[in-house]
C-alpha cells in the first residue's frame, strides 16, 4: 500500500467506528448529530476542500462537487446516517480502486521483471558489477549461475543451460555453448558464461521488450475510447436530469420540494461513471499482461479488440509453419549405400554455405576432410563439380544432370531434389525438405475449432512443395510461386472477400514480408528471440516462434473484450435501474451508493480476471 | 518533440481523462495520451514552446489532481 492508501484505510476505519457509534447508540438526537457531523469531517474533509478549490478553477461537474452536494444535501434534508454513509461508501470505493488498480500494476510490472540490474565486468583481474548501460559493444561480460544475462552477446566460454521463460513462457531450458547468441533477459542456471556483448543496452532484446510492453496500453481501443467519450456526457447528463428532477414535479404537481430533492441527491451519487474508466482500461491492461505470460506481446488494446474479431488467417509458410531450415528427407540411390552417397554429396557440397548444401552436411554428420577434395568448380544455376579421392562427382539438379548428359531416374518426390553423380554415372538423388513445426498442424486445427472460417498459406516457394504443405496441415487455400509483392496483392483479396466486421490476421516471420504485415488488420511476427525488425514491424509478437499461439492470445483477446462488455452492460444497466427507480421514488441513497461504489468494486474485481491466464489454454505441443 | 511524463498517485481513470482533455487544449500541443494504467502521460507538443508547455501542463495537472505528482 502506499501512503496515500495507508492514510485513506485509516481514516474509514475511525470514520466506520464512528458510523457505528452513531447509529447502534440511542442517545439524544443533539448529540447523535455532533457524532455524525464529526465522522463527515473526518473522512469526507478532502473531498468537500476540493470541491470549494475546483469551483474556483472553473470546474463545475466535478464528482468532488457533485458527492459534496449530494451528501450535504442529505445531511440538511435530516438523512444524517445516509448523507454520512454515502461518503463513506464513496472513500471506500475510492481506496478500493485504488488498491486494486496499483495490486495489478505490480503483478504485471513483475511479470515483467526481467530488467537486469547490473553486468559482471572483469577489471583488472577482479569482477566489478557496473550498470548494463555503461558496458560498450564487445565487452567481455561474466554471467554467473542464478543470474540474469544482462545484455545480448555470443558466449566465448562455459556451457550452461538457459531459462527463457521469462521472455518466452518456454518451461524447457535451452542449452548454451561456445559460439553461441545469449539474448539479455535469460537467466543463466547451471554454470559460469563468458560472453561478448553485441548490443548496447538499449538495442538489446530485454531493453526493447521492456519499452514495447510499457507502451503497449497507450494504444486504445475503440471500447476504451468509447468509455472515455462516453464519460464526458454522462455526468452532466446526470446532473441536468438531477436538476431538473429537483424542481419540475413540485412545481407542477404541487408536491413538497424535499421528497424531489431528495431523489434529485440520489441522482448525484450515481453521477460518476467511475466504474467503467477504471474497469475497461484495466481489463485490457490485464489482456495483455496475460497474453505477455505466454510470451505474446500485444502492442495495443486496440489489437486486442481486432483479434477477437479474426475471421481469417493468412500465413507465411517459411520461418511461420515451418521450421525455415531444412533437412534430408529421402535419399534415393543407385547401387551405392546411402551413406556413401551422402558423403560424396557433402563433401561436393562442403565449400558452399546455402541452407541446402547445410542441411547435407548436417545429414552427414562427421567432419569434412578438405584434403580429399580438390578442383571444385561451380556451375552457376546447376551444381557443383568437384574432385574427391581423384573421382569426379557432380551434385546438382536434374538440369544439370541433362547438361552432362547423364542417365538419371526423375525423382518424384516433393521437394528439393539434389542429384548425385559418380564418374559419369548416375548414383542417386537427396531430398530436402523444409521442415514442418511441431505444433503447425495443432495450430491450424484449434484456429478452426476457436472459429477462424478461412486460413491461408501464401508462399514463395515452388507449387508442389506449398500444396504439399498446406495438405498436411489441413488449410483452406494456399497460394504459392508468390513474388514479395504478390502476396501483398493476394492479401488485398482476401480482405474484399472477408466479412465486413471480420478482421484479417496476417502472421509472418517478420522477414522480407513487412508490407503484409502492415497492410493486415492485425501483423503477427514470429519474434525469433530478438529478431529486431520483426518486433518493430508486427503489432503482436509471438517470442517462442509458435503458431500455436495465436489461437491461445485470440482466446485471451476473446476473453478481455468479454469481460469489458460485460462491465459496460452490469455497469449501466444498474445505473440506470437505480436512476429510474430513485426518479419514481423507488430507490434511496442506499441504493445509489451501490449503484456507484459496489458496481464500481464488482467490476475491478471482473477486470482482473483478464489477467489470469490458465496455463491450460495453451495448446499442448506435439 | 515527444516526452513521456511520469504522474505518480494518478489513480483514477475520470482524473486521466480530465487530464488528458485540459492538457490536450494548450496551444502548440500537437497530441496527447494519459494512460491512467501505466500513470504516464505522453506530451507531443511543437519544439520551440515545448518547455512552456510542459510548465503549463504541469500547473494544469495540480489544478485538476492536487494529489498526483508530476515527475517529467
Amino acid at each position: 500500500m502506499t501512503r496515500k492508501q495507508k492514510h485513506l484505510l485509516a481514516r474509514i476505519l475511525v470514520a466506520a467506528v464512528l458510523f457505528f457509534a452513531g447509529s447502534l447508540l440511542h442517545t439524544s438526537e443533539p448529540v447523535e448529530m455532533g457524532i455524525f457531523l464529526v465522522c463527515y469531517a473526518v473522512i469526507g474533509w478532502d473531498i468537500v476542500w476540493k470541491a470549494v478549490t475546483n469551483i474556483l478553477h472553473g470546474q463545475v461537474f466535478d464528482e468532488n462537487f457533485l458527492m459534496t452536494i449530494a451528501t450535504i444535501g442529505a445531511l440538511i434534508l435530516g438523512e444524517h446516517s445516509e448523507g454520512v454513509a454515502v461518503m463513506l461508501f464513496y472513500q471506500v470505493g475510492e481506496w478500493f480502486q485504488s488498491y486494486a488498480v496499483s495490486k495489478s500494476r505490480k503483478s504485471i510490472a513483475s511479470l515483467m521483471d526481467i530488467r537486469p540490474d547490473y553486468a559482471n565486468v572483469e577489471r583488472d583481474g577482479k569482477l566489478v558489477q557496473v550498470d548494463p548501460d555503461e558496458v560498450p559493444i564487445g565487452s567481455t561480460i561474466v554471467v554467473k549461475p542464478g543470474e540474469r544475462s544482462p545484455l545480448d552477446g555470443t558466449i566465448l566460454k562455459g556451457s550452461s543451460a538457459l531459462d527463457t521463460s521469462a521472455l518466452t513462457g518456454e518451461s524447457m531450458p535451452r542449452e548454451a555453448e561456445p559460439g553461441m547468441e545469449v539474448i539479455s533477459g535469460c537467466i543463466n542456471q547451471t554454470g559460469i558464461l563468458t560472453i561478448q556483448t553485441t548490443k548496447e543496452f538499449g538495442e538489446s532484446t530485454v531493453a526493447k521488450i521492456l519499452d514495447l510492453v510499457e507502451n503497449a496500453s497507450d494504444k486504445k481501443g475503440k471500447t476504451e475510447n468509447f468509455i472515455t467519450r462516453f464519460a464526458r456526457y454522462y455526468t452532466p447528463a446526470v446532473v441536468f436530469a438531477a436538476l431538473a428532477l429537483a424542481i419540475l414535479p413540485p412545481l407542477i404537481t404541487g408536491q413538497p420540494f424535499g421528497t424531489w430533492i431528495y431523489r434529485a441527491l440520489t441522482f448525484l451519487v450515481i453521477s460518476c461513471p467511475c466504474a467503467l474508466v477504471i474497469s475497461i482500461p484495466l481489463s485490457f491492461f490485464g489482456g495483455i499482461g496475460g497474453a505477455s505470460k505466454i510470451g505474446v506481446l500485444v502492442k495495443g488494446s486496440n489489437y486486442l479488440e481486432s483479434l477477437a474479431h479474426a475471421e481469417t488467417v493468412v500465413f507465411d509458410k517459411t520461418g511461420t509453419l515451418t521450421k525455415g531450415s531444412f533437412a534430408v528427407s529421402e535419399i534415393h540411390t543407385n547401387g551405392m549405400k546411402e551413406k556413401q552417397l551422402l558423403e560424396l554429396a557433402a563433401y561436393a557440397e562442403d565449400y558452399s554455405n546455402h541452407p541446402i548444401s547445410l542441411s547435407v552436411k548436417k545429414a552427414y554428420g562427421k567432419k569434412v576432410d578438405s584434403t580429399r577434395i580438390a578442383d571444385v568448380q561451380e556451375i552457376a544455376g546447376h551444381g557443383v563439380r568437384a574432385v574427391i579421392d581423384g573421382r569426379t562427382v557432380l551434385t546438382g539438379n536434374a538440369k544439370l544432370m541433362v547438361k552432362e548428359h547423364i542417365k538419371y531416374t526423375a525423382c518424384t518426390s516433393v521437394g528439393t531434389v539434389i542429384y548425385v553423380a559418380c564418374d559419369g554415372a548416375y548414383a542417386g538423388c537427396i531430398v530436402i525438405e523444409d521442415e514442418i513445426k511441431a505444433d503447425a498442424p495443432a495450430a491450424i486445427r484449434s484456429l478452426k475449432s476457436a472459429g477462424i472460417k478461412k486460413t491461408v498459406m501464401l508462399t514463395g516457394d515452388a507449387d508442389a512443395v506449398g500444396k504439399k504443405v498446406a495438405g498436411q496441415l489441413g488449410l483452406d487455400q494456399a497460394y504459392t510461386e508468390l513474388l514479395p509483392a504478390d502476396k501483398v496483392d493476394r492479401v488485398e483479396e482476401l480482405l474484399k472477400q472477408k466479412s465486413e466486421k471480420g478482421k484479417l490476421v496476417f502472421v509472418g516471420d517478420g522477414i522480407n514480408d513487412a508490407p503484409v504485415l502492415a497492410r493486415a488488420d492485425v501483423g503477427i511476427a514470429m519474434g525469433g528471440l530478438g529478431s529486431d525488425a520483426a518486433i518493430e514491424a508486427a503489432d503482436v509478437v509471438l517470442m517462442t516462434d509458435e503458431p500455436s499461439k495465436i489461437a491461445s492470445v485470440m482466446k485471451i483477446a476473446r476473453k478481455t473484450i468479454r469481460i469489458a462488455n460485460q462491465n459496460i452492460v452490469f455497469a449501466l444497466g444498474i445505473k440506470l435501474l437505480v436512476l429510474i427507480l430513485g426518479a419514481l421514488g423507488y430507490a434511496n441513497m442506499w441504493a445509489a451508493v451501490f449503484a456507484d461504489v459496489g458496481v464500481s468494486v464488482i467490476a475491478i474485481l471482473n477486470a482482473i480476471r483478464a489477467m489470469r491466464v490458465k496455463r491450460l489454454d495453451i495448446p499442448s505441443q506435439v | 518533440m515527444k516526452k513521456t511524463i511520469k504522474l505518480i498517485d494518478l489513480d483514477c481513470g475520470h482524473c486521466a481523462a480530465k487530464i488528458q482533455n485540459a492538457v490536450k487544449k494548450i496551444d502548440g500541443v500537437t497530441d496527447v495520451s494519459v494512460n491512467f494504467m501505466s500513470q504516464k502521460m505522453v506530451l507531443e507538443a511543437q519544439d520551440d514552446k515545448f518547455d512552456t508547455i510542459l510548465i503549463e501542463a504541469k500547473a494544469l495537472i495540480k489544478k485538476i489532481e492536487p494529489d498526483v505528482t508530476v515527475k517529467a
